[in-house]
């Protein structure tokens, strides 16, 4: 996060202002000064909470035993009593989330306390009580189920927040900061994103590709306006006496950009073809020709797959892989016969005018990378990117093909949403 | 013009707008800074009548700038008069040219639009910029000087400064990434749905008729549908115009019926209906 001395300023303004008697005022308005953007919230949350600490030390009552603990807890999820529910929370990590005796092999853990606690099992009987307690049954009861898990879930947060807390006080703020706090949204990692992160990192690339498609109109508008035509300013100075009253500008033969690209669909990078086949579907209206070959290790076209508005993103990648003839005699990835029968079959596909964009991690299984056929694609098109989900370290060890790959074409590192949008707003044609 | 964040909640909650904490605090914060509040959010949630009810509590003139594609420099700050312009010199003929040139530059034939109005005049003005990020990049370029300096600059009059600092809202569903620069100028706040408590005490200022065990339904139901994954989720208006809804139809409580023929209040896509009728299993009795 970048934040400047204005902000820090501005920080101090408003502590001042709001004192440092209520916690979540003071939470709201360091998030107001510091902060720049809603996604920045999920790691100002966390950060605050190891910083400014609901409490101190261990919780002033002592936890009672696991069933007496599970009643109290499912009267506080009937109830949604969020303070109780947090206080629960603390003498639960008190009671079963430490492990460990001796100095610095110590700590405490949610996931130990959770095991211990089993709040998930808590969901039936909180039902049952509330069914109880309501009588008549209600249209809006047979919400109960999911509105008791989100109150769980709230409480797993706590749990994770006070275990959080209580190590911090044991190790230091600041390396915990630094260590156990998640970073914003636009840097996690493609493939090693978890499930909830992938939905967060797909409803981040939607305002991506509207970002970058206002990115490419405002280029494509500059790029209008082209250098002055001689000719054309002096012919029609004649009515002004010779006297270039207006320059004419040479107008510029808009280009029609082509795209083509080729996406390794296979297990490996499955985080990171679902993103990128998101893009694509979102560049869809941007470009006059679009074409996307999906491969594992046979090569198929799924342009079609991709017709705007008539997909829903959910299950694009479920779609082509099952749809699309993606695999022959075995199920890993083949970049060598992939590459190949692209260069054999779709040549076509690519002409002087397409910039071709191949996105995968370059692990060949061992298999010939065939590097003839990228070279030929290579020589064909305008220009030939490819983007790799794998950290520039990784590339070439054990199966990767990648430097000998990025011998002949242009590679990029692409790890996370924030490089993919750098690159494909540097690397995309006018 | 606010004491404390308690007197926020309490003077915006008279004029109709109950704030969440988070509202209440960040609006206390950027009265008491002299700061632009950006305000971001889902479309519905109230940026605009945070606004609004601001204007009311202070007593202040809203001035209101809609942003849209295209909005200008005079749409936005100010332009000549050059009807009058051209008038004024008509009228006088046999002036010499000094005197005529020197006089149509000058304040009567000056159009402020909304930003030049906000900070001219001592009588106090909440400024809203609405859908900030409507407007093409180069508007924000504009918005820098008035909203770091409170100026604003005609060539032929020279710089015009506020005497008093307008309390200013700029509002944006986040279409576009506003700029850095933007943004820094600004104290953020992003007004998410509320808490099902918050939400409920609203539909029940807002739909007085509503019965206490009904709204806490409608409101369940609305908390059930945004957790689901539709391409547009019910916001506050909508929960207020379903419970309208409800009202005018007579419902006294929520059944299959009554929800699956009233849905289309709530959702706007056929596909989220569908989706959210399979999901509350509306036909499985």
């Amino acid at each position: 996060m970048r934040i400047g001395t204005g902000e820090t300023v501005d920080a101090a303004q408003a502590v001042e202002a709001l004192g440092l008697a209520d916690r979540e005022r003071l939470r709201e308005g360091l998030a107001a000064t510091l902060l720049h953007g809603t996604a920045q919230r999920q790691v100002f949350d966390p950060v605050f909470d190891l910083y400014f600490p609901r409490g101190v030390g261990a919780p002033k009552e002592v936890s009672a035993g696991r069933e007496d603990m599970r009643t109290r807890l499912s009267e506080a999820l009937a109830a949604n009593d969020e303070a109780l529910m947090a206080r629960l929370a603390a003498q639960a990590v008190d009671g079963f989330g430490g492990y460990g005796n001796s100095p610095g092999s110590d700590g405490w853990s949610s996931y130990q306390t959770l095991e211990w606690l089993r709040p998930q099992t808590l969901l039936a009987p909180v039902r049952d009580t509330l069914r109880a307690q309501h009588g008549a049954s209600d249209f809006a009861d047979r919400l109960l189920e999911d509105e008791i898990r989100r109150r769980i879930a709230v409480f797993r947060a706590l749990v994770a927040t006070e275990a959080r807390r209580r190590i911090a006080e044991r190790r230091g703020r600041d390396e915990l900061a630094r260590r156990a706090v998640a970073t914003t949204t636009d840097r996690v990692d493609f493939l090693f994103a978890g499930k909830d992160r992938l939905a967060e990192l797909r409803r981040s690339v939607q305002p991506l590709a509207r970002k970058l498609a206002t990115r490419l109109a405002a280029r494509r508008r500059r790029a209008a306006r082209g250098s002055i035509d001689l000719r054309r300013t002096l012919r029609g100075s004649l009515s002004t006496g010779g006297v270039p009253m207006k320059p004419v500008l040479r107008r510029r033969r808009p280009a029609r950009p082509e795209l083509v690209l080729l996406c390794d669909v296979s297990g490996s990078v499955s985080g990171f073809s679902d993103f990128t086949m998101l893009l694509v579907q979102a560049l869809h209206d941007q470009f006059s020709k679009v074409r996307v070959f999906a491969f594992v290790n046979r090569l198929d076209e799924v342009t079609r797959l991709l017709e705007h508005g008539a997909a829903d993103p959910e299950g694009l990648g479920a779609r082509i892989r099952a749809e699309a003839t993606l695999t022959g005699w075995h199920g890993s990835s083949d970049y060598g016969v992939a590459l190949g029968e692209f260069a054999g079959h779709h040549g076509d596909a690519v002409s002087p005018r397409a910039t071709v964009f191949v996105l995968g991690d370059a692990r060949t299984n061992m298999s010939d990378p065939n590097l003839s056929a990228v070279r030929e694609i290579a020589e064909r098109a305008r220009r030939v990117y490819w983007l790799n989900p794998e950290a520039t370290a990784q590339w070439g060890t054990g199966d990767s093909a990648a430097y000998e790959y990025a011998g002949l074409v242009e590679m990029h590192e692409c790890r996370n949403v924030r490089q993919l949008s750098a690159l494909v707003g540097r690397l995309l044609p006018i | 013009m606010f004491t404390s964040v308690d007197d926020v909640s309490a003077r915006l909650a008279e004029t109709g707008y109950l704030a969440s904490p988070a509202i209440a605090t960040t609006v206390f914060l950027a009265d008491r800074l002299g700061k632009p509040l950006l305000v971001e959010g889902p479309a519905g949630v109230g940026k605009t009548e945070l606004a609004k009810a601001v204007a009311e509590v202070a007593a202040a003139q809203l001035v209101r700038l809609q942003c849209y594609e295209g909005v200008d420099e005079s749409r936005a700050l100010y332009e000549w008069n050059h009807a009058k312009q051209l008038l004024r010199i008509s009228a006088g003929r046999d002036e010499s040219w000094d005197e005529a040139r020197t006089d149509i530059f000058s304040e009567e034939f000056l159009l402020p639009r909304p930003l030049l109005t906000a900070i001219r005049g001592d009588e106090p003005k909440v400024l809203l910029i609405d859908e900030t990020d409507k407007a093409d990049v180069e508007v924000e370029g504009l918005l820098l000087e008035v909203l770091s300096d409170f100026q604003v600059t005609v060539p032929e009059l020279g710089t015009i400064t506020a005497t008093r600092r307008p309390f200013v809202v700029l509002t944006s569903n986040a279409s576009r990434e506003l700029s850095e620069a933007l943004r820094r100028r600004c104290l953020f706040l992003h007004i998410g749905f509320p808490e099902e408590e918050l939400e409920r005490r609203i539909v029940r200022l807002k739909v007085p008729g509503l019965d206490e065990t009904l709204a806490r339904s409608v409101v369940r139901v609305v908390g059930a549908l945004r957790a689901m994954d539709l391409r547009k989720v019910p916001s506050v208006a909508e929960t207020v115009d379903w419970a309208h809804t409800l009202l005018a139809l007579g419902a006294d409580h929520l059944d299959e019926t009554v929800v699956r023929d009233t849905l289309g209040v709530l959702l706007k896509h056929q596909d989220d209906i569908l989706k959210a009728g399979a999901k509350l299993d509306l036909d499985a009795v």
